[in-house]
């Protein structure tokens, strides 16, 4: 799982700061569609840090906290711990309360670790190009955290419940991403075509988890040099009721079908 | 053979009424009345796929029966208070592969709410200390039986339930496990261990009940299971020496099975049957015990033909 996280944090960055500053070094290619390169080195330094970060979230941090959720929760069936666990006291609940606690603090320390090396990315490009170090506001900060930590621990939780659905990894880390990469991608494409995908777009986790990125500045993706899975199909207050009433559904989902399933 | 215990009714620790499990179509557990006493080594016997896992699941509630009501040391099954005076290993020991033996226990007392400084003596009774602090996944399969035991172990527990804990040991290993279990059985300590294995059985346990195809089809000791001692005689003219030994014995109690006469006749009452058979001008050739082996009593109570059933 650490390797999972390790592999995120350097595809983050790599993509989040090296590829843009590469870009503003070299000139970049002919598929710029008219982004000016001030811009896009703008958007690498450290007063762009929370939309900058927060626009990784939704779906490439999302598809990693997709598969941690459903390792978290279905490595127990492929082991076999699941009975070791619940035959020596703790009530099902109970367990299935500390791996969301878990799941929480990890998805809470992956945000900030990810801030924490994003800061540090911004701030080497900002000195390597001789610009101004300005730092985003507190409250700006704690948005962007905060709205990490929703995103994350959502398809985290998503992941735990197909995880607890399914009792298989594999069918819980596949499905997920089709749902998370495949579904609402297709949703989101056919939606200017047909009216009712364009209302069910609406309801979708990955769609308000990138409406949630885009309110705090992220680029949507249907804009020039927009970031995949951002989105503007709803403001921030909606995304995060949204997301919020996610998690709560699938803890809630996933509590009753642990509670009355059979462990075998 | 382990010893028959004194059992009160006050003193009973597992105990089910209707237990039934219904997966489907297929009744995996049907009408199944338990009674395990304190202080017995209780073998739960049947073939492959009789109900016997899922009867132990259920009364650790990682099943929930389809019908019927269970208790485990007076309490539902899955209460944590209850489950805090019972050790278990069902099926496969199933630890985390990635953390050695030592860290293993230690995960389980924190699950158990048990102090660490128990899991030495754990370890050392399932004599796993010299490898306690290797990885699981690199475990033997007679190690990571007795790892589960030793987990089961870490509660000092009333209650054993352990599920075909000789599963996958080779000959010495076999040994080796009966051996600890037996020993871990005597004392108050409650043993409720289920085998497909008869042999087994007949060493370790002091009560077995027999499961077949979801239904308890015996509840008993191991002597009880072969049947009451009866008496094979060879004897001419057989007429005659039937006639002679109804009337001694009455007609219920005997009969001509492969040219000999089959009495139901207790060790004492055999010296007055063969004088009266001699008075009668019947020659006794032969006199023997012909009580069942556990094998024909197993499968006339199970029906059987020496094949398990699947999985």
């Amino acid at each position: 799982m650490w390797i999972l996280v390790g592999v995120y944090f350097v595809m983050g960055l790599f993509f989040g700061y090296v590829v843009p500053y590469l870009i503003f070094k070299t000139g970049g290619g002919p598929e710029l569609e008219g982004v000016p390169l001030e811009q896009i080195l703008n958007e690498a330094l450290p007063h762009n840090l929370v939309p900058s970060v927060v626009g990784g979230f939704p779906l490439f941090g999302g598809a990693i906290a997709l598969i941690i959720g459903a390792l978290i929760a279905s490595s127990e069936y492929g082991w076999g711990t699941l009975k070791t666990i619940l035959v020596q006291r703790p009530r099902r609940v109970e367990v299935l309360a500390g791996k969301f606690l878990a799941t929480a603090l990890v998805t809470l320390a992956i945000t900030v670790v990810f801030f924490l090396l994003s800061a540090l990315a911004s701030w080497t490009i900002a000195l390597a190009e001789n610009r101004a170090v300005s730092w985003p506001g507190i409250v700006e900060l704690l948005q962007g955290v905060g709205a990490g930590w929703l995103i994350l621990g959502m398809w985290s939780l998503f992941g735990m419940t197909l995880g607890i659905l399914f009792r298989s990894t594999a069918l819980a880390i596949g499905l997920g991403l089709v749902w998370a990469l495949v579904i609402e991608s297709l949703i989101s494409g056919f939606a200017n075509l047909l009216e009712v995908l364009a209302t069910i777009q609406q309801w979708l986790p990955g769609v308000n988890a990138g409406a949630l990125a885009a309110s705090l500045g992220a680029r949507a993706q249907d804009q020039a040099g927009g970031v995949p899975g951002v989105t503007t199909v709803a403001d921030g207050p909606e995304a995060t009721a949204l997301l919020v009433a996610y998690v709560a559904g699938m803890a809630l989902l996933s509590t009753l079908v642990l509670r009355r399933q059979d462990i075998s | 053979m382990a010893s028959h215990r004194a059992r009160s009714d006050g003193d009973t620790l597992v105990r089910s009424a209707g237990l039934t499990k219904i997966y489907g179509e297929v009744t995996a557990v049907r009408d199944l009345d338990l009674v395990v006493g304190r202080g017995e080594v209780y073998g739960f016997l049947g073939p492959n796929g009789a109900g016997k896992t899922t009867t132990l699941r259920m009364l650790l509630g990682l099943i929930h029966p389809t019908s019927g009501s269970a208790e485990v040391l007076g309490r539902p099954p899955g209460d944590p208070d209850g489950l805090l005076r019972v050790g278990a290993m069902v099926e496969e020991p199933a630890f985390y592969p990635y953390l050695t033996g030592r860290d293993n226990l230690r995960v389980v007392t924190r699950y158990a709410g048990l102090p660490e400084d128990g899991i030495e003596d754990a370890l050392r009774t399932v004599e796993l200390l010299p490898r306690a602090d290797s990885k699981f996944k690199t475990y033997s399969q007679g190690m990571k039986q007795r790892l589960g035991i030793a987990a089961a172990l870490l509660k000092d527990p009333d209650l054993m339930i352990l599920d075909e804990p000789t599963n996958g040991l080779d000959p010495a290993g076999m040994v080796e496990m009966r051996t600890l279990i037996r020993r871990l059985g005597t004392g108050e300590r409650t043993v409720l261990l289920s085998s497909h294995l008869l042999a087994e059985v007949q060493q370790i346990c002091d009560r077995v009940g027999v499961i077949s195809k979801g239904r308890l089809v015996f509840e008993g000791s191991v002597d009880e299971l072969r049947g009451r001692a009866a008496v094979a005689i060879r004897a001419e003219p057989l007429d005659l020496a039937r006639r002679r030994a109804e009337e001694v014995l009455g007609p219920d109690r005997v009969e001509v099975r492969d040219g000999e006469l089959i009495v139901d006749a207790d060790p004492g009452e055999v010296p007055n049957l063969n004088r009266e058979l001699v008075l009668a001008d019947v020659q006794v050739s032969e006199l023997r015990p012909a009580s069942r082996s556990l094998e024909e009593a197993f499968l006339q109570l199970t029906g059987e033909g020496g094949e398990d059933d699947e999985g």
